[in-house]
């Protein structure tokens, strides 16, 4: 449903008549969506147009609403770590890691150091499928069709190491309160050290084919500017933040969840905060995400997967809210027990869904084929703005 | 220990479990505080509750702690102005998410068969409340935090009534509280009052009812208490378990 009225001129069968006598400059409305390759999902804007310019845009959202706050409420915490999988389905790793987190807290258990580090090589390893997946998705935005074979090409690798590690390519299911599922693989390690290397290599690959091209350039610098001071009070976080100049990063900022402490890593940040300052703190990032994988394997420490955990989940009564650094930005989880075996509300803060909300603001007065570079570069997974 | 002890700012960066029952308290009114509140309230909370209670005054009802985060619950007069206070005057420049609670018991699903169902929770069957209280049934809850400084965050809560649901809304502060309040508005049925546009933002246009409330069905879960529990049906051909028993 749209707010906008519709001028009845527009349909009349009048109009083509019209047309050869003088153009109709009245404004038009166009639907981009539900089903749009940049929108990983079913996101339908709905653009209000004055010739080729975008005059107001709506978003309408919630074709993939799945209900999962309520869902939660009858569910307990080993089982809702399946819904959780399922909202940014590009990095479910990193969704489970501050649910099961909260929990923990709430328990009072701490995990073990060996589970905290292949969470966080895990988490890592989703951020970097998941930016390998917009590094090749935004080129073919502008007509690139290379960097969609590479990030493809190099997002398998990752997802096979996801997969001979957990046991699923898309939804792993790993984390357990107090631990992990089981234990890597034989292999794993060497494998996954092998894998990082070439990732680097990759990030470069994709530094020179994409970054100095003066077409990708022409087509995202200076677009889609999101100042830093608005984009916070929309909620904006992560990487969409950082490309706005703002040094902000929960791994580093937040409530210590992972070790991020105990290796060595920087945050990057662009000045800019348009498109092309979007793509370039990404590709930073996940050449940093390979870098801070190395360093976990080589200090990976030994020992047990799982604490001791009471064979029966129960929950002491209290509210914690535990967020992360998703890829995709802050994603939290408000848990509030009531003693039970299962959660008595659970408010699921996830990133898109504030990134996304200030694409009204955002569309205004550009022209319709840099929404599609915009809505690329923004980067969200209707997954997660839906929940 | 009590919640309205404020330390004095040279001492803000102590570690969590510190003492502040043995540091130099300067008498600061805050309001009565909740005396139960079992983890004792960290310096830099305390300290940021007086900052909040020196502009808010009389419009905090109570506080708290969950986590690491300082709760705070306003009284609906001041819930729009504790926005303003936030983002001008605290230096809270991120909107994190507002969201409703609705503080009924939880129906039990599937009737008293499932009680003993360990795969279905078991809620508690009386209404209490949470960190910072509560008046009634409804509430809105709201969270900030701030990008400059680390580790730092705010939960507001406020009371609604269950016979006027209406509340003043954040959208003048932080212009991303619109979808927050359209979803909050369509899921708990609470109107903020402000807001330029509430409509559906999930649900279809004609949708009835507000599926969050305590009250509003999980028709899924009428249907089958749970759907791990699976009445195994016969192979064609087979005769019925209560056929052969007969």
């Amino acid at each position: 449903m749209t707010s906008f009225e519709v001028d009845p001129k527009l349909y009349s069968p009048l109009a083509d008549s019209q047309l050869n006598v003088e153009l109709d400059t009245g404004d038009m409305i166009l639907n981009i969506g539900p089903q749009h390759p940049a929108t990983h999902g079913t996101l339908r804007l709905v653009v209000r147009l004055d010739g080729e310019r975008v005059i107001k845009a709506d978003p309408v959202i919630g074709y993939m609403h799945r209900g999962y706050e309520k869902l939660t409420e009858y569910r307990t915490y080993p089982q809702i770590t399946t819904l959780v999988n399922r909202i940014d389905w590009l990095s479910s790793f990193a969704n489970e890691v501050p649910f099961i987190g909260a929990a923990e807290k709430l328990m009072n258990i701490e995990a073990t150091p060996r589970a905290l580090y292949i969470r966080t090589i895990l988490t890592e390893m989703a951020r970097i499928s998941t930016f390998l997946l917009f590094l090749g998705e935004m080129g073919l935005q502008v007509g690139a069709i290379t960097p969609a074979f590479f990030g493809f090409r190099d997002r398998e690798y990752t997802l096979n190491l996801i997969e001979s590690a957990t046991g699923g390519r898309f939804h792993p299911n790993y984390n357990r309160i107090g631990g992990l599922k089981e234990d890597l693989p034989w292999g794993w390690v060497a494998e996954c050290r092998n894998t990082m290397k070439k990732m680097l290599d990759s990030c470069d690959e994709f530094e020179d084919l994409v970054m100095g091209n003066p077409i990708f350039q022409a087509r995202t610098r200076g677009i889609g500017i999101i100042p830093a001071e608005l984009g916070a009070s929309y909620g904006v976080s992560g990487s969409n933040l950082r490309a706005s100049g703002v040094d902000w990063d929960l791994r580093r900022d937040g409530e210590p969840l992972l070790p991020y402490n105990e290796i060595e890593w920087k945050t990057f940040t662009h000045q800019d905060g348009d498109s092309f300052a979007r793509y370039w703190v990404r590709l930073q990032e996940t050449r940093e995400s390979a870098r801070m994988i190395l360093q976990l394997l080589e200090q990976l420490p030994a020992g047990p997967i799982m604490a001791k955990v009471p064979r029966i989940i129960k929950v002491p009564e209290g509210e914690i809210y535990v967020n992360a650094e998703n890829p995709l930005g802050e994603m939290g989880y408000y848990i509030i027990s009531k003693g039970a075996t299962g959660p008595f509300r659970v408010k699921i803060r996830t990133a898109s869904f504030s990134n996304v909300s200030i694409l009204p603001w955002l569309l205004q007065g550009i022209y319709v084929p840099d929404v599609i570079t915009v809505l690329a570069s923004l980067y969200f997974i209707l997954g997660d703005i839906d929940r | 220990m009590a919640d309205d002890e404020v330390t004095s700012p040279d001492v803000d960066d102590a570690g969590e479990t510190a003492t502040v029952a043995t540091i130099e308290v300067p008498e600061v009114s805050a309001p009565e505080a909740a005396e139960s509140q079992v983890p004792a309230m960290t310096d830099a909370n305390a300290a940021l509750l007086a900052r909040v209670t020196a502009e808010l005054g009389e419009a905090i009802l109570e506080s708290g702690q969950a986590g690491v985060d300082l709760i705070i619950r306003v009284t609906p007069e001041s819930w729009a102005r504790a926005a303003e206070v936030c983002r001008h005057k605290l230096g809270f420049d991120y909107l994190c998410f507002i969201s409703g609670i609705d503080w009924l018991p939880t129906p039990s699903v599937g009737g008293e068969d499932a009680e003993s169902d360990t795969s279905a929770p078991v809620q508690p069957k009386t209404m209490t409340f949470g960190v910072a209280g509560s008046e009634g049934r409804f509430q809105v809850f709201a969270r900030v935090s701030s990008t400059r400084v680390a580790r730092v965050g705010l939960t507001l809560k406020v009371d609604i009534k269950e016979s006027k649901p209406v509340v003043g809304s954040w959208c003048g502060t932080y212009p991303g509280a619109d979808w927050h309040e359209r979803e909050c508005w369509e899921m708990y049925g609470f109107v903020f009052d402000g807001h330029p546009s509430l409509r559906h933002l999930y649900l279809p246009h004609e949708f009835e009812g507000f599926p969050l409330r305590k009250d509003f069905p999980l028709l899924a879960r009428e249907v089958k208490p749970w759907p791990g529990l699976v009445n195994v049906e016969g192979m064609p051909g087979e005769p019925d378990e209560e056929e052969a028993s007969t």
